[in-house]
């Protein structure tokens, strides 16, 4: 079990570095010179120059990946040119945002996917099911920023219960913070929430034709029981698997839907510094995001050991 | 009163072209302790009769007739009241041992469930009595065993631990679906010999369902003979050996191929292939393989016709039928 | 072919393809429609009529600088469709290729091909999109380029599946027996019968470009001013929404019926397409 552990501990490390040179060589690659296009065109040769010697964009690119791994190892990383602010702080503030928020909409998209799945596979082919399939292609095709657009205008504009957007930090309290993030979370769980309801509705139904649901039936449970007891737990081994890879997608989502209820969170801040040119930061804030997926795929991958006992035996 | 009386089972599937009967007046008694063969190829309407019996049809099939089990009437009676005589009084083991447990879940658990769903036995009791179950089934090491996950087990085992399942609540009947066809040569005497003893000791009735005669011949006291849906032979096992009457279960016989046989000799086989759900005919669902079909038997299926004591067989042609070289 | 003579029967009795087909085929009639006649200009600019509620004159009112927003949502519809046909075709053209490639020669190709495509995933899409219009610049053309490119790994993977399951069938062994080049197989046996999935797919991705464009044109990415854009117009109605809340509809709600709409028409065609890959609904 702990060599398990051990292989997957090794993989989230290697992809995280893998993840960090895609980052550095993206930035790398792309034309145009950053100094120049944050200083303007009109700036003179001389400040542009000075400015890159200040971001150190005059140094080999190894150098640069180099010293800003260290950086990354000893926490140090770099100031932000935009805030000129460290960007450690940057970050971790951001983070107070975009992490709740991300995990609210994680819970309810996982109670509402599996609540409605369940149902419609319970359901199949009847009523139930066509309603709860329905719905799911209405929420993949609504785009979440109109959605949350929607939520405004109901919750906000009309009845009056939140507000617009904006956060007012969790320094204030825990509940306005939380009902600050609350639509905006609703509006990133439509989206995976209609995509996971689907995989869960034939998750069960798989596992509903499987030959030990029939042994656990002629015991005598009942099909609730059943559905209950022996089908769920089997169920959730393709779910997870999904959820994890949807979670870049909901991070993605968060760049938007930050942007929709002025949230200032890690995916406004990448937006906002992609548009300035604030390297630094950019740098930063997409290695952590992309971090970010991997911890969460790495997650699952223990989850599945913790469920799934064939897979523990296997490094035994 | 007898055990089990099945009246006129008909069991009608959806299919792509519209509902049909795959099992269409199936009669037959069990008195308790008794043991009754079904045997017949893929198809015959064999496994779904079973499954009748149990309640577990799949989605879209429905069962009409009746089947009464000590005096109960099973088809018209409400899913609750049959989930409790189910796995209680009446059990069944399946034919692929391989998937039909939980392989997320222990096996002493999974056999621990129906005495806590019947007997509502605690866990730990519960627990105990299955592991007193798996020795009596011959799984060595029982309470380490208990601690294991199916895919732990070999096939032959987990097919031990099917049929301890079966036998918690102390059944008054269990049916057996092809339960050694999917294990090697060797096992399936195990098996068979398993549940030879089980049914002797317990006293309970069985049901065995095969499609390989020399199963049936050597394990049951009565045996039918099903094809198309019906039961076209039934009996007592060794009358029924002694002299086949119907010309299917001559075919079946005849196509056994004998360690004896000399090499080069031909399989005999039944010419023609068993006929679609949909496009089975009416009368004689043999017909269009019988070397002694007539028009008449396209007319209706044939009444049962005494061969001999407790041996009855569904052919307007007996008398041909039997005179055979 | 018995299969092709049923399919028109069929496929007017399947519900998802039905409507899907409907609502597609509305989406490019008013885009063809705006081409040559709208209601009202959707250029020209009458401020003292801003902000009007719907009316006889304005069957969905005015934006904020006067123009007819029934105009605008159908002059949109050209965009969407741009955006979709373009980027798609970037995606099918180039993924399409790439897959083929991957499949027909195997080996480190494949595994190249397929590990590039796989890295490609791990990224949101979205994210790369907004770096790439950041840097090039906003516009349509480079949003274009951007969910172009991001359809490139998708194409490439489908096809490569698809592609590998038809090589292994029996008469590709008999072409290759009878001494027909890899080239020529793919050309003519290969990429006709996976044609089906790829249309199915192409469908799909339409979906995605649609939304994809909404999004960047959303944070100001995308299709600039005075081009009409559903997704911009989403952004500038947000910032009324206190004074004329209904604006915020309309847009949206002609994003979400094309999605839906293009999403039903793929999932009715590959119920219909291929009965081997219609799941069990």
């Amino acid at each position: 079990m702990s060599l398990f552990l051990l292989k997957r501990f090794a993989t989230f490390i290697a992809t995280l570095i893998g993840a960090s040179l895609v980052v550095f060589l993206a930035l790398e690659v792309l034309p145009g010179d950053a100094a120049q296009m944050i200083l303007g065109p009109e700036a003179p040769a001389e400040t542009v120059q000075n400015l890159r010697v200040k971001l150190g964009l005059d140094r080999p690119p190894l150098e640069r990946y180099l010293v800003w791994m260290e950086g990354l190892a000893q926490g140090d990383l770099g100031v932000s040119y935009a805030y000129q602010t460290p960007v450690n702080e940057l970050l971790g503030e951001r983070l107070a945002v975009t992490i709740p928020l991300a995990v609210m909409a994680m819970l309810l998209t996982t109670v509402l996917a599996l609540g409605l799945g369940v149902y419609a596979a319970a359901h199949h082919n009847r009523v139930g099911d066509v309603g709860v399939m329905g719905f799911s292609q209405l929420g993949l095709a609504i785009p979440n920023f109109w959605f949350a657009i929607l939520l405004i205008l109901l919750f906000a504009v009309s009845l009056g219960w939140f507000s617009a957007g904006g956060f007012p930090g969790w320094s204030e309290g825990i509940w306005p913070a939380f009902k600050s993030l609350l639509l905006p979370a609703v509006a990133l769980a439509t989206v995976q929430a209609a995509i996971l309801t689907r995989i869960t509705r034939s998750a069960v139904l798989e596992v509903l034709r499987e030959d030990f649901v029939r042994t656990a039936r002629a015991k005598g449970l009942s099909r609730a029981a059943a559905l209950w007891r022996h089908v769920l737990r089997n169920a959730m081994i393709p779910v997870i698997t999904i959820m994890g890879l949807q979670f870049s997608n909901l991070l993605a989502g968060t760049i938007v839907v930050e942007n929709v209820f002025y949230l200032p969170g890690l995916g406004r801040l990448i937006f906002q510094a992609i548009a300035n040119r604030d390297l630094a930061v950019v740098k930063d804030a997409v290695l952590l995001l992309a971090g970010m997926v991997v911890l969460v795929n790495f997650i699952v991958d223990l989850l599945y050991a913790a469920i799934d006992p064939r897979l523990k035996v296997q490094d035994t | 009163m007898a055990l089990l009386e099945v009246r006129d089972l008909v069991v009608t599937v959806a299919t792509a072209e519209g509902p049909a009967d795959a099992v269409r007046g199936v009669s037959f008694t069990l008195e308790r302790g008794q043991t009754l063969g079904l045997v017949g190829e893929s198809g015959c309407g064999k496994s779904l009769t079973a499954l009748a019996l149990m309640g577990l049809l799949p989605e879209g099939a429905k069962a009409g007739g009746q089947i009464l089990f000590d005096g109960r009437e099973l088809v018209t009676m409400d899913e609750p009241a049959r989930c409790r005589i189910r796995g209680d009084r009446m059990a069944m083991v399946f034919q692929e041992p391989m998937t039909s447990l939980n392989p997320l879940h222990r096996i002493g658990r999974q056999l621990a469930e129906p005495l806590r769903l019947h007997r509502r036995l605690s866990a730990g009791s519960a627990l105990e009595q299955a592991i007193k179950l798996l020795d009596r089934v011959g799984i060595p090491d029982p309470a380490r065993r208990a601690d294991a996950y199916p895919h732990q087990l070999s096939g032959g085992q987990r097919q031990r631990v099917m049929m301890a399942m079966a036998l918690a609540c102390g059944p008054d009947l269990l049916i057996a679906d092809e339960p050694t066809t999917a294990l090697d040569v060797t096992i399936q005497g195990q098996i068979l010999d398993l549940i030879a003893e089980l049914v002797a000791e317990s006293g309970m009735a069985l049901i065995l369902i095969s499609h390989d005669l020399g199963v049936i011949a050597e394990n049951v006291e009565r045996m039918a003979v099903m094809y198309g849906g019906l039961v076209v032979e039934s009996g007592s096992t060794a009358s029924i050996f002694r002299t086949l009457a119907h010309p299917y279960s001559q075919g079946l016989f005849a196509a056994r191929p004998g360690l004896a046989s000399r090499r080069g000799q031909r399989l005999a086989t039944i010419p023609g292939n068993v006929p679609d759900l949909t496009e089975l005919p009416r009368g004689c669902p043999f017909q269009s393989r019988c070397r002694l079909a007539i028009d008449a038997c396209a007319a209706a299926p044939p009444p049962p016709v005494a061969v001999a004591a407790d041996h009855v067989a569904r052919c307007i042609r007996l008398d041909e039928a039997l005179r055979r070289p | 072919m018995s299969i092709a003579l049923r399919l028109p029967r069929r496929a007017l009795r399947h519900p998802s393809f039905v409507l899907g087909g409907v609502l597609t085929a509305l989406l490019i009639g008013v885009a063809a429609l705006s081409l040559v006649w709208t209601p009202w200009s959707s250029y020209e600019i009458d401020v003292p009529n801003r902000l009007k509620p719907a009316s006889a004159l304005h069957w969905l009112g005015t934006d904020p600088l006067g123009r007819d927003v029934l105009s605008l949502l159908l002059t949109g519809a050209q965009n969407s469709i741009l955006v979709g046909v373009i980027a798609v075709g970037i995606g099918l053209g180039a993924g399409v290729a790439l897959g083929a490639l991957a499949s027909a020669l195997r080996g480190w190709v494949e595994e190249l091909v397929m590990r590039l495509a796989d890295f490609t995933f791990a990224f949101p899409a979205i994210l790369s999109a907004i770096m790439l219009t950041a840097i090039f610049g906003p516009g349509i053309v480079n949003s274009i380029i951007a969910i172009g490119i991001f359809n490139i790994p998708v194409f490439a993977r489908v096809t490569r599946a698809s592609a590998n399951a038809v090589w292994a069938r029996e008469f590709i062994l008999a072409a290759r027996a009878a001494g027909k080049g890899r080239f020529r197989i793919t050309i003519e046996h290969v990429l006709p019968n996976i044609s089906a999935s790829i249309m199915v797919q192409a469908t799909i991705q339409f979906a995605t470009a649609i939304l994809a464009e909404a999004a960047l044109s959303y944070l100001g990415l995308g299709t600039q001013p005075p081009q009409p854009s559903w997704g911009r117009m989403l952004n500038e109605a947000q910032t009324l929404m206190f004074n004329a809340p209904q604006l915020a509809i309309f847009p949206g709600a002609a994003i979400a019926l094309s999605v839906l709409g293009l999403n039903l028409l793929g999932d009715g065609l590959r119920d219909l397409l291929d009965p081997r890959l219609a799941r069990k609904r």
